[in-house]
């Protein structure tokens, strides 16, 4: 043994699970939306109140901001003249937020919690991580539908620009997917990746204008608050639902072009160490 | 469709020396490779034509899950490459994806969507899953209730509802009860006269003969011989029993240089020692296969190593699962042996005949002083040889041959 010409690459020709292409998750589209439907369910199928906490939950989130910050603190969100802007200004933020961090923590994890499935199933893979998307979308959706109706009840609805939420979030899931594929193989390498991220993602948090606005700043950190991707982004989210007004597009170059290549990124070394990936899990 | 192809296929896997270097060679660009190749399989070359059911047996560690994982797909090969034309419909695992707290339909229509079918699809083979699954109302209960049986019952239903083109198979069968193994083999051979090309690996040597036109033995990442069924499982079984000596011959501080092979486990002092037996048949042919009720001669000779007092031969028949059949010793037939100088040869020789049931069983030699191999163990060798027994008369149950007559009034 071990005569052989040594190929470090397989011929992906033959090899049936590569390339992944998008066709092949079309044919999978059953799948993808029948784990995310379990996986729904499967949270909160041994609760008593069942579909009460998905909603219940964001619920909560929002009247603690809300009472706390904008009744018993009295918090004002400097230029701003509404009582609830800057509970509004917390909400949006933590909501989005919530978003972008389940998506990359999920992701980071999917191949290794989906290692069994891997190792004697041949499907699409990168179905794992669309499931990963579809389920952080859906449990935004439900809490985004209830700030919505807060907004509504206050009377802070947007109006219009509300729709430039659509995009945004096109660009937010983007960058996230991008991100979270690249932690998703590396983790499955290097088990580090996984506590680091946990690690990093708690500093990011607070390196996100999200409790605080930018404004309040001294102007020596601005810059180094501009290198995060997802300041442009949060100002972003911000104008719209604060100063109800379309964001400032050109802003979100940075960020775009950081998703692609991320996302340009995860593909390629998905593609590479899949193979490498399924023997190591 | 169902053809598969397999050429030049190879399977390694990495080493590395420690947790850095995997880092240090991702990193550190032109540093050279750091890991060592582990290899599996290497250099596997076959066709199966379709519609053919091809066995793949081996020990374990020879490479065979590996070979069907790198056929199914799942597993990627380091060198060459598998060709399959059609739907391959692979059970690696049953029940893979199943969640415990999920009604066994739930499940259905989750390992469905697995395999690629729609829901609409799903729905349409329900009624069929149901029915070859037979578990009754158990189908809308959570899995967590099942029995492994039972949750293998309804896998295998799912999995096999639509006739693949390549069905792969990899021992998936040896759960379940026997009724149900029984549903899964009639309807892998509906598929297989439907032109279903199989796959499977298999330790039950029925299966394999039963099933399949053509197997494959693998070992050490190789294959080692390919051919008809039958032949490729007395290969493998004298493989077995090579690998097993292997492992006794570490062990013991006494080796028998004229014997190496077919032996299992062999202990003892050493003082006297087994150095040949054999079956013989009344015309003086060793044999290996018996007829019910055949006369026997049993050969054994042993050699005095060093000087000893007092030497028992005893000799103990033992049938497949390795339960006694028959054994006695020469103390018992009254021909205990003394003063026994070093060096010196004996030859035994009994006189049976061989009222043993269909079957095979082994024989295990034992060499001490006295009326039992307690007090002093020359030497004690199970699986000394293997031998087969058929029957060619009146059919009749059970590991002993009591000719009978009989009488009846009415």
């Amino acid at each position: 043994m071990g005569k052989l010409p040594l190929q470090s690459q397989p011929q992906t020709t033959s090899f049936n699970s590569l390339p992944p292409s998008l066709l092949s998750l079309w044919q999978y589209r059953a799948f993808i939306f029948g784990s995310t439907k379990r996986e729904f369910q499967m949270k909160y199928k041994n609760s008593l109140l069942g579909f009460a906490w998905p909603i219940l939950n964001p619920l909560a989130l929002i009247l603690v901001y809300t009472l706390v910050f904008s009744k018993i603190m009295g918090a004002r969100l400097p230029g701003a003249e509404s009582i609830y802007a800057y509970s509004i200004y917390l909400c949006i933020g933590i909501i989005v937020w919530s978003l972008f961090a389940e998506i990359t923590s999920r992701s980071q994890t999917v191949f290794l919690d989906n290692a069994n499935l891997l190792k004697k199933l041949n499907f699409p893979r990168l179905c794992l991580p669309i499931v990963v998307i579809f389920n952080a979308c859906l449990n935004f959706l439900i809490i985004f539908a209830l700030f919505i109706l807060f907004l509504l009840v206050t009377n802070q609805f947007p109006g219009w620009v509300i729709l430039a939420v659509i995009p945004l979030l096109l660009i937010q899931i983007g960058f996230a997917i991008g991100l979270g594929i690249n932690l998703g193989v590396l983790n499955v390498f290097f088990r580090d990746i996984g506590y680091f991220y946990g690690v990093a993602l708690q500093f990011w948090f607070w390196l996100t204008p999200i409790v605080y606005s930018v404004n309040i700043l001294p102007e020596t950190i601005r810059p180094l608050i501009a290198l995060n991707p997802l300041s442009s982004l949060m100002e972003a989210y911000q104008t719209i639902f604060i100063k109800q007004q379309w964001p400032d597009w050109s802003s979100l170059w940075y960020i775009i072009i950081l998703a692609l290549l991320l996302n340009l990124n995860g593909l390629r070394l998905f593609r590479k160490r899949s193979g490498e990936m399924v023997d190591l899990l | 469709m169902g053809k598969i192809v397999v050429s030049n296929l190879g399977k390694a896997y990495k080493r590395y020396p420690s947790k850095w270097s995997r880092l240090a060679e991702w990193l550190i660009p032109f540093s050279g490779q750091r890991h060592e190749l582990n290899w599996v399989l290497s250099d596997l070359n076959f066709t199966v034509k379709p519609g053919e059911a091809l066995g793949i047996i081996g020990i374990n560690g020879a490479g065979k899950s590996t070979l069907l994982k790198m056929i199914a797909g799942t597993s990627q090969p380091s060198t060459g490459s598998v060709a399959i034309s059609g739907h391959v419909a692979a059970l690696l695992e049953l029940g893979i994806g199943f969640h415990p707290d999920f009604t066994g339909r739930q499940n259905a229509y989750m390992a469905g969507q697995l395999l690629g079918f729609s829901v609409a699809e799903i729905t349409a083979l329900m009624p069929e899953i149901e029915s070859f699954a037979e578990i009754g109302e158990y189908l809308d209960q959570a899995v967590r209730f099942y029995s492994s049986g039972m949750q293998m019952r309804l896998a295998f239903s799912v999995a096999t509802v639509k006739r693949p083109d390549v069905l792969i198979i990899d021992e998936a069968l040896s759960v379940g009860d026997a009724y149900f193994q029984h549903k899964c083999f009639d309807r892998i051979r509906e598929f297989r006269e439907l032109g279903t090309t199989l796959l499977m690996v298999s330790h039950d040597k029925l299966a394999i003969q039963s099933i399949c036109d053509r197997a494959i033995l693998l070992n050490k990442g190789q294959i080692a011989i390919e051919g008809e069924p039958e032949v490729v499982m007395d290969y493998y079984n004298a493989l077995l029993a090579d690998r097993e000596s292997e492992n006794v011959r570490q062990e013991l501080s006494h080796q028998d240089p004229s014997k190496p092979n077919k032996v299992k486990t062999i202990s003892g002092s050493g003082e006297a020692l087994i150095q040949d037996v054999g079956l013989f048949a009344n015309d003086g042919n060793r044999i290996e296969v018996v007829q019910v009720g055949q006369a026997l001669k049993l050969h054994v000779r042993v050699k005095c190593i060093e000087a000893i007092d007092a030497l028992v031969l005893g000799y103990l028949f033992k049938d497949r699962l390795g339960m006694p059949v028959f054994g006695t010793n020469t103390f018992h037939l009254g021909r205990q042996l003394s003063d026994l100088k070093a060096g010196e040869e004996i030859e035994f020789s009994f006189q049976f005949k061989a009222n043993f049931g269909p079957g095979t069983y082994s024989l295990a030699l034992s060499l001490h002083a006295s009326d039992n191999h307690i007090a002093k163990n020359y030497e004690w060798r199970d699986h000394a040889l293997v031998f087969t027994v058929i029957n060619q008369q009146e059919h009749f149950e059970g590991v002993a041959w009591l000719p009978s007559t009989v009488e009846i009034k009415r």
